[in-house]
C-alpha cells in the first residue's frame, strides 16, 4: 500500500526570539498598538522580514524548521527525534494546524488528534456530561458522534455516578480520567504524540503510550516525538532525526537512533583538551579531557535533571612533586553567566598528592539544573596559584527533563535554571 | 501528483500552507465547526451567572439601573428632551441595544486571551471565538427585552408594525460589535494594553451615540458625521421601531449600513491575517 497520508513539502517556520519591543511611554504604546498591523503589512511588502528559507534568518529570528520535507504512509508509526529545540514540537504544531508555517506546505489526509489535548475545553462549572460534549466539540467531534459514543466514554472513565456533578468537585484523578476518555474516543486517523509536553503522572503517561500502541495496531498513522529512545525503538518502524530545524536523517529506526546518539556524542563530551591553545596559568598541570558519567560509571550523552552524575576531569602533571592541588569546575549559562562553582577546596578536599597522570571525579547527587545547555569551565590551582584555565571552557552539557523530585513525574521545562527540593506542610493558625 | 491519486474518497485532505491573501478565509472549515460555535454560546450562557446569588437577573439589573440613573440625572435634573416619551422608556429602549453592544465588545476583546490554552493545543477556526462572544450576549438581550415589553404595557405604548425592524437593527448592532471585536480580540492577543483601553473606548462611544440624549440634539451640520456611527442608526432606530418617536430612518441609515459592512470586512481581513500565527504570540 502506498497511501500517503502526510506529505510535507519544504515546511519552514520562522520564530521571533527574545523579547518583544520594549515600550517606553504610554504614547508609544498607543501609537504602536494602533499602527502595529500596518507596520507589519508594510514590512511584509518591503520584505524587511524575509520569509525565504534560502536566506539566513534575520536578527532576532530563528528558523525553528527549515525545508522539512517527508512523507508518511497510512499505518506507519514514525518517531521524530532530536535535541531540545530541534523543531520537533514545532513540526507537530504545524501538522495539527495550531500554527501555520512561514513557508512550504503540507497535505494531511484524515482527522488529526493528539494526546496533549487532554482536558482541552473543559469548564470547571459544567458537569461531566456537559464537558464531554463541549470538549468533544472542541476536539472536532460532531454532536451526533458524541451522542453515539457517550455511554462508551462514560464507561471508559468509570464515571457513571458523577456524570451530572460539576467537574470542579472532581478529584484530579477523576478529572484526568474523564478528559482522557474523551480524547481517546476521538478516533483520529492520524495521531500526533509529543511526549515531551505530555502532562500527568507516570501512570498516565504509560496509559498514553498504551493507547498509542493500540492506535498503531489498528492500522492508524502515528507521529511520535520522544526523548525516550527505548519507546521509539519499540513503537516506531521508521524515524526522522531533526537538528536545528532540518531533517538530518530519515530511515529505519535503529539506524536513526544510532545517528542521533552519535550526533549528541560529538557535541558534548570527551573532546581532548590537550591541543587547546587559548589557556592561561603556570602550566604545572594541564587538563586533558572532560566528560560526564552516571553513578555506575557509564559515560553520559545527556543528563537528566535529578540524576546522580559524576564530572570527570583528566589531567597531566608537567612537573614532578606537585603538591596541594585545587580543582574547580563551574557550570555556566550559554550567555556566560556563572551559575554554580565547585572547588575541591570548598569541601576541604585539596589533594596533597596527585598522580602524574589521572582523573579527578566530582560526584554531584541529584543534578539540580533545569533542561537546557550549559557550558562547563574548569580550573586548576597549585599552592593557590592558577596552573591551568581554558578560556573557552572544557565542554558543554545537555540537560533534559528528569524526575528531580522523585515523584515519577518528569519535571517539565524549567521556569528557572535551578531545581531545589522543598518539602511542604500546612497547618491552621 | 501521486498524493492526488491515492486520496481516499472518505477522508478530506487538509492543506496546510501559509496564508497569502487577505480574504482567502476558509468558510468551509467554519461551516464544519458550526456545532462548536453553538457549544461555545451554550457554555457562555450556562456559565455566565453560575455561582451568583441572583443569576440571570443581572441581565436585567444592568440596563435597568442605568435607566433609573439616566432618568434621574439626564431626565429630571438636566431636562434633556426625550421626544415626548416617558424617560424610562426613552432611556431603556436605548440602553437595551447599547448594553448588548458594549458587553459584546468587551467579551470579544478578551476572548482570544481567555482561550489561549485552547488555542495553543487544538485547531479550530479561531473566528468562532469572537463570533460566539458576540452572539452569546443575545440571550441577555432577550431577557432584558422582556422587561421592556412590560414597561411599554405599563406606559400604555402599543407596538406597531415598525417592531418588525428590530431584528434588522439588532443584526446591525451584532455586526458592528463583531467588526470592532475582531480587531480588538486579535490586538489584545498581541498587546494586553487593549484590554485596558477598551472600557475607555466604549465610554467614548457611549457619548457619541444617542443613548443619553436624542439624536435631534446634534446640530444639523454635524448630523452627517454623527450618522457615520452605526450605533446612532441602531439606537435611534430602536426608539423609532418601538415607540414611533424620534428620527425616522432616512438616507443616513444606509450610510450606516455601508460603514458596518466596511468595518466587518476590515475586521475579517485583519483577523484572518492574524489567526494563523496567533498561537505563537498570544
Amino acid at each position: 500500500m502506498s497511501d500517503v497520508v502526510i506529505r510535507a513539502e519544504k515546511l519552514s517556520k520562522l520564530y521571533r526570539i527574545g523579547q518583544r519591543e520594549k515600550f517606553t511611554t504610554l504614547r508609544d504604546v498607543i501609537v504602536r498598538t494602533f499602527t502595529a498591523p500596518f507596520r507589519r503589512w508594510f514590512k511584509n511588502n518591503q520584505n524587511e522580514i524575509v520569509p525565504n528559507p534560502q536566506s539566513p534568518a534575520p536578527d532576532n529570528y530563528i528558523w525553528a524548521l527549515k525545508d522539512v520535507s517527508f512523507e508518511v504512509k497510512q499505518g506507519e508509526v514514525v518517531g521524530i527525534i532530536g535535541r531540545n529545540g530541534a523543531g520537533k514540537s514545532t513540526l507537530l504544531k504545524i501538522l495539527a494546524r495550531i500554527t501555520e508555517p512561514t513557508e512550504g506546505y503540507a497535505e494531511v489526509r484524515g482527522r488529526v488528534g493528539s494526546l496533549l489535548e487532554v482536558g482541552t475545553g473543559f469548564h470547571p462549572e459544567l458537569t461531566g456530561r456537559e464537558n464531554i460534549y463541549l470538549s468533544g466539540a472542541v476536539l472536532g467531534m460532531k454532536k451526533r458522534e458524541i451522542d453515539r459514543k457517550f455511554d462508551e466514554i462514560v464507561a471508559f472513565a468509570e464515571m457513571e455516578k458523577f456524570i451530572d456533578t460539576p467537574v470542579k468537585y472532581y478529584s484530579s484523578g477523576m478529572y484526568v480520567r474523564l478528559a482522557f476518555a474523551v480524547a481517546a474516543h476521538l478516533d483520529p486517523e492520524i495521531l500526533l504524540v509529543d511526549e515531551v509536553l505530555a502532562v500527568g503522572d507516570a501512570a498516565f503517561q504509560k496509559k498514553c503510550l498504551g493507547k498509542m500502541g493500540d492506535v498503531a495496531k489498528e492500522g492508524r498513522t502515528v507521529l511520535f516525538v520522544s526523548h525516550n529512545m527505548a519507546a521509539i525503538e519499540n513503537l516506531c518502524s521508521r524515524a526522522i532525526l531533526l537538528e536545528s530545524g532540518r531533517i538530518i536523517g530519515e530511515g529505519e529506526t535503529k539506524t536513526i537512533i544510532n545517528l542521533y546518539l552519535q550526533s549528541i556524542m560529538e557535541n558534548i563530551i570527551s573532546t581532548s583538551l590537550e591541543n587547546v591553545i587559548n589557556r592561561k596559568g603556570s602550566g604545572k598541570i594541564r587538563l586533558t579531557h572532560f566528560y560526564v558519567e552516571d553513578s555506575q560509571g557509564h559515560q553520559l550523552k545527556i543528563i537528566q535533571s535529578g540524576q546522580d552524575v559524576v564530572f570527570v576531569l583528566g589531567f597531566k602533571c608537567m612537573e614532578n612533586n606537585i603538591k596541594n592541588v585545587n580543582f574547580g569546575i563551574s557550570i555556566n549559562s550559554l550567555s556566560g553567566e556563572r551559575l554554580a562553582v565547585l572547588y575541591t577546596s570548598h569541601t576541604g578536599q585539596e589533594f596533597e598528592k596527585v598522580p602524574k597522570k589521572g582523573e579527578v571525579r566530582c560526584y554531584i547527587p541529584r543534578f539540580p539544573f533545569a533542561p537546557g545547555r550549559y557550558q562547563i569551565r574548569a580550573r586548576v590551582e597549585v599552592n593557590g596559584i592558577e596552573a591551568d584555565f581554558l578560556r573557552e571552557g572544557v565542554g558543554y552539557i545537555d540537560v533534559e527533563a528528569g524526575d528531580f523530585y522523585g515523584t515519577g513525574k518528569l519535571c517539565d521545562k524549567g521556569y528557572a535554571p535551578f531545581l531545589i527540593y522543598g518539602n511542604w506542610s500546612i497547618k491552621s493558625i | 501528483m501521486t498524493v492526488k491519486e491515492s486520496v481516499r474518497e472518505s477522508a478530506p485532505v487538509i492543506v496546510i500552507r501559509p496564508k497569502k491573501g487577505w480574504w482567502d478565509i476558509d468558510w468551509r472549515s467554519l461551516w464544519e465547526y458550526r456545532e462548536l460555535l453553538y457549544f461555545f454560546i451554550w457554555r457562555d450562557v450556562k456559565v455566565r451567572y453560575k455561582q451568583t446569588l441572583i443569576g440571570a437577573a443581572w441581565a436585567i439589573i444592568q440596563p435597568f439601573m442605568t435607566m433609573v440613573v439616566f432618568s434621574l440625572f439626564f431626565g429630571k435634573l438636566a431636562k434633556i428632551p426625550s421626544n415626548g416619551l416617558p424617560y424610562p422608556i426613552f432611556y431603556y429602549s436605548a440602553l437595551l441595544p447599547w448594553t448588548y453592544f458594549a458587553n459584546s465588545i468587551q467579551n470579544a476583546t478578551n476572548t482570544i486571551v481567555a482561550h489561549q490554552n485552547m488555542i495553543k493545543k487544538v485547531y479550530f477556526p479561531r473566528l468562532i471565538l469572537p463570533l460566539s462572544a458576540v452572539l452569546s450576549g443575545l440571550v441577555d438581550f432577550a431577557i432584558a427585552f422582556s422587561v421592556l415589553l412590560g414597561m411599554m404595557l405599563f406606559y400604555g405604548i402599543t407596538p406597531t408594525w415598525k417592531l418588525l425592524l428590530l431584528p434588522v437593527l439588532l443584526t446591525l448592532a451584532t455586526l458592528t460589535a463583531l467588526g470592532v471585536g475582531l480587531w480588538l480580540s486579535a490586538l489584545n492577543a498581541l498587546y494586553r494594553d487593549v484590554r485596558y483601553a477598551t472600557p475607555f473606548l466604549i465610554q467614548l462611544w457611549l457619548f457619541a451615540s444617542p443613548v443619553a440624549y436624542p439624536a435631534s440634539m446634534v446640530p444639523e451640520r454635524w448630523q452627517w458625521l454623527y450618522w457615520l456611527n452605526p450605533m446612532t442608526a441602531v439606537i435611534e432606530g430602536f426608539r423609532w421601531a418601538l415607540t414611533g418617536q424620534g428620527q425616522p430612518l432616512n438616507n443616513l441609515f444606509f450610510v450606516s449600513l455601508c460603514i458596518v459592512g466596511l468595518m466587518l470586512v476590515l475586521g475579517l481581513m485583519f483577523f484572518h491575517r492574524m489567526e494563523g500565527t496567533i498561537a505563537d504570540v498570544v
